[in-house]
């Protein structure tokens, strides 16, 4: 189903570079909050577009928790990235509500269409498709976030012009 | 010119942003100043965009409007009495609003969601001034005559749970709000996050004062940005005028809020897998007993409510807890915020009494199908909640009715589906998210559904049929009984409902042909 052009590994992004200084000061600046470490995460993620590798011993040492059990909560989570996404982030709906609308058939129409899978990134770095479950917008299904955008009764063209329209 | 727009995220996903710069351009054309009041949404996402004039008459809705309208209701409201075939009328006289008895959502979509001062000018902080007259013991008393029960989805009564906390003896206490609302077919939380938040704002520092919390988390999923945004703006608001804080509206008690987001789990709306990932640890189940009311965030005795159960609280003081249990049936008291979504033609929110018939809603408020197709199924309390097929839809909705018809109202949501459904493909869905989304605690869950699914394809694909439906019954059972929580405990229902009352969608015969069509 994937086009040859698809890949899922660290194609070109506009992610920032890791930035220990800047990390650091993110991570200081909540280390003291109750329960600091989603909110810590969030703001890396927020800041780089996934949460490096590197952060990892940073929090970990700023929170005096094991490495293990830091990266045992990133994993554990779905919005935490393990790699840096794309220019552009789609959020596409596959909950029932959704899928009442005809979900199922437009996210695999738009995954051809763009040679992607789920959690992939087109070719030029410029888009990544990731699942969601339910935005809350299920009384205009289909629905999607378009980095950060809510999108509503979608079929294949508007999905398309949409998406087209953000990367132009 | 006073307009009102909504900027929920359906009316945003639905093109507000750009009907405002339309309705702007179409205002500066004609020589006209506009100002333009950004609400919440009145519920009934298919009349969205749904613009309101000001008029000396009262407010009068425009829907659904397109940018490509707005010269023309300029036009209409400019030259023409307002005459437009977008007109409503007076939204509240509309007939899909008067049916409705709107307690907890009266204010969203009226009032500007960033303004204190109009939530107050709208009744807002009647019933938290009365609390604090009357004190905990009293609250707890009320909240308990008014027959409230949870509305996160398990029904338990909330003055009950609020009692256990005020007695409990701690250095510190907590009130949180699950904001999670993970359930396909739900959005009533953000709605009122988004269009009412002093209201959500207002519930817990009730429950702070009932139970003597002196802090409170409000636990919003990542995929509500914009409900995210909107309770950090209220909040700072209120605490700006003196309704959180280390003083709370003059009385010496202290409440103060913070928002905290989720991070993509659906099993973190249990309330304590919640309760670990706002200490910052994996959202796994923790066994119960200790109850969070005894034993919950950072071990402190805590409140967990879903966000309608303590905006519900506010109304019951104001208007006393006799008038709250007054409406409703039996043991289901009070009203429940109803969202009709998926292939429905007029999907929202509407809040009615308990006890109305299901088909009311299906067929009444949300009128029929979308696709104009035949209506199949409705699934009712989100992905744990059982399909229904037409001859069930005279269940009344209340906790009761449901439990005996094999199914569950949860958090409200109500979505329909039409003749193209495949209830075999729906059960299988109901595995693969349990699948996906088990917190790994528990092997039925686990393992189960991963099982599940795999019997399910050797079912529709024909293969040792009477045995794996047999394998498939014993799962069911399994999961059912040894479950720790409702997410592998409850799976069964969705998929033995499908089962139930669809078989004909399991035979493989069936299936082949389908797929050949
Ligand atoms: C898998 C699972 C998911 C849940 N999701 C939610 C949710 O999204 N929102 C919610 O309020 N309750 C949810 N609950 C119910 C909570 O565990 C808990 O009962 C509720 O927050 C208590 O508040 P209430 O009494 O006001 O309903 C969920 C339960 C389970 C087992
Ligand atoms: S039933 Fe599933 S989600 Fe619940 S505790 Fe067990 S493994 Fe976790
Ligand atoms: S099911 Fe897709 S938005 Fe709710």
């Amino acid at each position: 189903m994937q086009g040859p052009s698809a890949t899922l590994s660290h194609p070109a992004v506009a992610a920032p570079p890791w930035d220990e200084a800047l990390a650091a000061g993110i991570i200081r600046e909540l280390a003291g909050l109750e329960g600091a470490l989603l909110p810590i995460l969030h703001a890396l993620q927020e800041r780089f577009g996934w949460v490096p590798r590197e952060a990892v011993p940073l929090v970990a040492e700023a929170l005096n928790l094991s490495r293990a059990e830091v990266h045992g909560v990133v994993t554990f989570y779905h919005d935490f990235r393990a790699s840096p996404p794309g220019r552009h982030v789609l959020k596409l709906c596959r909950a029932e509500a959704c899928q009442a609308m005809g979900a199922e058939a437009l996210a695999e129409g738009f995954m051809r269409r763009h040679g992607l899978a789920w959690h992939g990134t087109t070719g030029d770095g410029g888009l990544t498709l990731e699942p969601v479950f339910c935005l809350g917008l299920c009384a205009c299904a289909p629905a999607a976030l378009l980095d950060g955008e809510p999108l509503a009764r979608l079929d294949d063209a508007l999905l398309d012009g949409l998406v087209e329209g953000a990367r132009a | 010119m006073r307009v009102f727009l909504p900027k929920d995220a359906a009316a945003l996903a639905l093109g507000a942003e750009a009907v405002l710069r339309a309705l702007r351009e179409a205002a500066a054309r004609r020589g006209v100043a506009l100002e333009v009041v950004r609400t919440g949404s009145r519920g009934a996402v298919w009349l969205e965009p749904l613009v309101e004039l000001e008029t000396p008459a009262g407010r009068i809705g425009y829907g659904p409007v397109r940018a490509g309208d707005a010269a023309g209701l300029l036009e209409a409201w400019l030259d023409e009495d307002g005459a437009h075939p977008l007109r409503i009328g007076p939204p509240e006289s509309h007939p899909w609003f008067a049916g409705q008895t709107r307690l907890t959502f009266g204010r969203c979509g009226v009032v500007d969601p960033e303004s204190v001062e109009d939530y107050a000018a709208h009744g807002g902080f009647a019933g938290l001034l009365r609390a604090l007259s009357i004190g905990g013991e009293a609250i707890v008393d009320a909240v308990k005559l008014s027959g409230l029960r949870g509305r996160g989805g398990a029904g338990f009564p909330t003055g009950i749970k609020w009692n256990t906390v005020r007695l409990a003896e701690a250095d510190r206490k907590y009130v949180v709000c699950n904001a999670d609302e993970g359930d396909s077919g739900t959005f009533a939380d953000r709605m009122l996050m988004e269009g009412d938040p002093f209201l959500l704002i207002e519930g817990m520092a009730i429950a702070g004062v009932a139970v003597g919390a002196t802090k409170g988390y409000v636990y919003v999923r990542s995929e509500y940005p914009q409900a995210v945004r909107a309770m950090r703006t209220a909040i700072l608001a209120a605490r700006w005028a003196g309704w959180l804080g280390e003083d709370v509206a003059g009385s010496g008690q202290a409440f103060d809020l913070e928002v905290r987001v989720g991070a993509g789990a659906y099993i973190c709306g249990e309330e304590t897998a919640l309760l670990n990932s706002l200490e910052g640890k994996r959202g796994v189940v923790r066994a119960k007993p200790p109850l969070p009311a005894v034993e919950g965030l950072f071990g402190r005795p805590t409140v967990v409510n879903n966000v309608l159960s303590l905006a519900a609280v506010p109304w019951i003081l104001a208007h006393g807890a006799e008038a709250y249990a007054g409406f409703g049936s039996g043991r289901s008291l009070g009203t429940l915020a109803v969202q009709i979504a998926g292939n429905v033609r007029r999907g929202g929110l509407v809040e009615i009494p308990f006890g109305l018939p299901l088909r009311d809603v299906v067929e009444g408020w949300g009128g029929g199908t979308a696709t104009g197709r035949p209506f199949r199924a409705v699934q009712v309390g989100g992905p744990l909640g059982a399909y229904f097929p037409e001859a069930l839809l005279d269940t009344p909705l209340d906790y009761e009715a449901f439990a005996r018809a094999g199914g569950l109202l949860g958090h409200g949501g109500v979505t329909v589906f039409d003749d193209r459904v495949d209830l075999s493909r729906q059960a299988r869905f109901a595995f693969e998210f349990c699948a996906a989304e088990s917190c790994g605690k528990c092997t039925p869950c686990r393992i189960g559904a991963v099982r599940g699914a795999e019997v399910i394809d050797r079912i529709t694909t024909g293969v040792d049929v009477a045995r794996n439906l047999a394998v498939l019954d014993d799962l069911l059972e399994l999961m059912t009984d040894a479950s720790l929580c409702a997410m592998g405990g409850l799976t069964p229902i969705p998929v033995g409902s499908a089962l139930k009352h669809f078989p004909e969608d399991f035979d493989a015969a069936r299936g082949l042909s389908r797929a050949a069509e």
